[in-house]
């Protein structure tokens, strides 16, 4: 399985890089729509740093869920997506694959820029350094939950407005344990419970949403 | 009957408008939903019929 | 279709058939009409008429006979959608899916009737319409589950598509909701929310006799729409069967 894995990984990595432009909106938007918010609300440093996790996390979630479609659209598009699903190989690990690479091209360029915005909002180093930290457990499960969704909306013209009303709520519990857990660094506690909740939330999420996305994907296709 | 009259009783100890709100707008959204409902089967039944007549 | 051996009384394939489910429903419907009004008028009597003024919440309080229902049937009628939509998913069963997706939208209505009072009890009680009480952002989150079955399931023109694709989104959404009530009572805590206490610990007698009331005749009110409704989606999706076009040439009904 992991053999397919990688080659799916390394296979979607190098169409992404023919479209770069395309695999950089994500985090474009992540840095323009958090940026926005401190000419908004002004530049009142206490506020901004009150607000920051919150932000910034939200502001990721919309970003990922701004590329999951292009998951699958482009192989459903060209007719790859039905030979993969026709091939001997798991479909889990397919979308394993998928998800990775969607992962290390939206995903964790937002972890590598959240130091950014930090500094932006006047964030204290150390709760910049744990809001990379939450955000690098919680990106993986916004590309694993995206996955989800894109395998619903497939090839449906309101699919990616709909991926956003589906997904998004199930990124809740991410949300809330993830900006808890600087939120808790602010106020000079530990932040362990919640990171503790953030991993196993990442855990469970990598065994059932792949399979709920090959699922998905059959559905889609059949 | 705990009310002695009928303004006191539309009244609601001062609170009508919450009480009435509450129940009024249940009240509107529930017809909504049988009005829209009945229209929708009574569409699909004239539906059925023109196939039949087609 | 199902196998015609002759087996007397009630078999659970009775009501798989379309058909027979609509004739079948047509029949119960008016009962069920005639039963939540009844307990319905029974409960606004109780409930408006005969409860006592609340020691400390005075007459506000009365709110909840719409909203605790409400609320209840909101989170029950999730489950039996996500139950039906799944049971027509795994058995290739038309009528379950049929079904799960009738129940949508009332699930949806009293989801929204449960936020709506919930704001007009929130006001008098703790002086603001919304407060992100652990419960009411469930339920609002559970708005958003149950708005996203109908939008996906009516993105999808394939019925069988969009009744399977529905089916994944609920079960999905089933097994996120105690996840998400508990992320949800978890931020609530540790952000000191207020906490939203019932009237007191034990409620008056007449007080449980009118939320019952109301709750049962929610209940009923809850199967006469979804039977309805049921029946339309039964005609829309049937229309090219013998039994449907059979129906158009027949004399109309009557009441539904």
């Amino acid at each position: 399985m992991s053999h397919v894995l990688l080659s799916v990984t390394r296979r979607d990595l190098l169409l992404a890089r023919r479209r770069q432009v395309e695999a950089l909106l994500p985090l474009g938007f992540f840095v323009v729509a958090a940026g926005l918010f401190p000419i908004g609300v002004g530049p009142e440093a206490h506020l901004l740093r009150q607000m920051a996790p919150g932000v910034v996390w939200v502001c990721a979630l919309l970003a990922a869920m701004l590329s999951v479609t292009q998951m699958f659209a482009s192989d459903h598009q060209d007719g790859s997506l039905e030979q993969m699903l026709l091939s001997p190989q798991p479909l889990v690990g397919i979308v394993l694959g998928k998800v990775f690479a969607h992962w290390l091209s939206s995903g964790l360029p937002l972890v590598l820029a959240s130091p950014l915005l930090g500094v932006l909002f006047d964030m204290h180093r150390e709760s910049i350094a744990w809001l990379a930290l939450s955000l690098l457990m919680g990106t993986p499960i916004l590309s694993l939950l995206g996955a989800v969704g894109a395998a619903l909306t497939l090839g449906l013209r309101s699919g990616a407005a709909l991926v956003f009303l589906l997904v998004l709520p199930l990124t809740i519990p991410a949300l809330i344990f993830g900006t808890g857990a600087v939120l808790a660094v602010d106020g000079g506690q530990s932040p362990q419970a919640h990171l503790s909740l953030l991993g196993a939330l990442l855990i469970v999420t990598g065994l059932g949403a792949p399979w709920a996305t090959a699922a998905a994907l059959r559905i889609s296709m059949d | 009957m705990i009310w002695t009259s009928f303004d006191d009783f539309l009244n609601m100890g001062g609170y009508g408008l919450y009480v009435w709100g509450s129940y009024g707008a249940t009240l509107v959204v529930m017809l909504a939903e049988v009005m829209m409902t009945r229209r929708r089967l009574q569409t699909a039944r004239q539906s059925a019929a023109r196939e039949n007549a087609a | 279709m199902k196998n015609t051996t002759p087996k007397p009384g009630l078999r659970w394939s009775t009501f798989s058939a379309p058909s027979r489910f609509y004739a079948l429903a047509g029949r119960v419907v008016p009962w069920l009409w005639a039963v939540s009004v009844v307990l319905g008028l029974a409960g606004l009597y109780v409930g408006l008429l005969v409860a006592p003024t609340d020691a400390t919440q005075h007459d506000s309080y009365r709110v909840i006979f719409i909203h605790v229902p409400a609320a209840i049937l909101s989170m029950l009628l999730y489950l039996a959608l996500a139950f039906w939509a799944a049971w027509g998913w795994i058995f290739n069963a038309r009528m379950a899916s049929m079904y799960a997706r009738a129940l949508a939208p009332t699930g949806a209505m009293f989801t929204f009737v449960a936020l709506w009072t919930g704001a007009l009890w929130g006001k008098p009680t703790w002086g603001t319409w919304w407060v992100w009480d652990a419960r009411i952002t469930s339920e609002f989150i559970l708005l958003l589950l149950y708005v996203g079955y109908i939008a996906l399931t009516e993105a999808i023109d394939d019925v069988r598509r969009s009744a399977h694709a529905g089916a994944l989104l609920a079960l999905v959404g089933v097994v996120n909701i105690p996840i998400i009530y508990f992320s949800v009572r978890w931020w609530n805590t540790l952000h000191q929310g207020s906490t939203i206490k019932m009237t007191g610990t034990s409620m008056h007698q007449t007080m449980q006799l009118a939320m019952w009331l109301m709750m049962f005749s929610f209940w009923a009110y809850s199967f006469a729409i979804a039977f309805t409704r049921s029946r339309a989606i039964v005609l829309e999706q049937e229309s090219d069967t013998e039994w449907v076009k059979a129906l158009g040439a027949a004399p109309s009904e009557g009441k539904a």
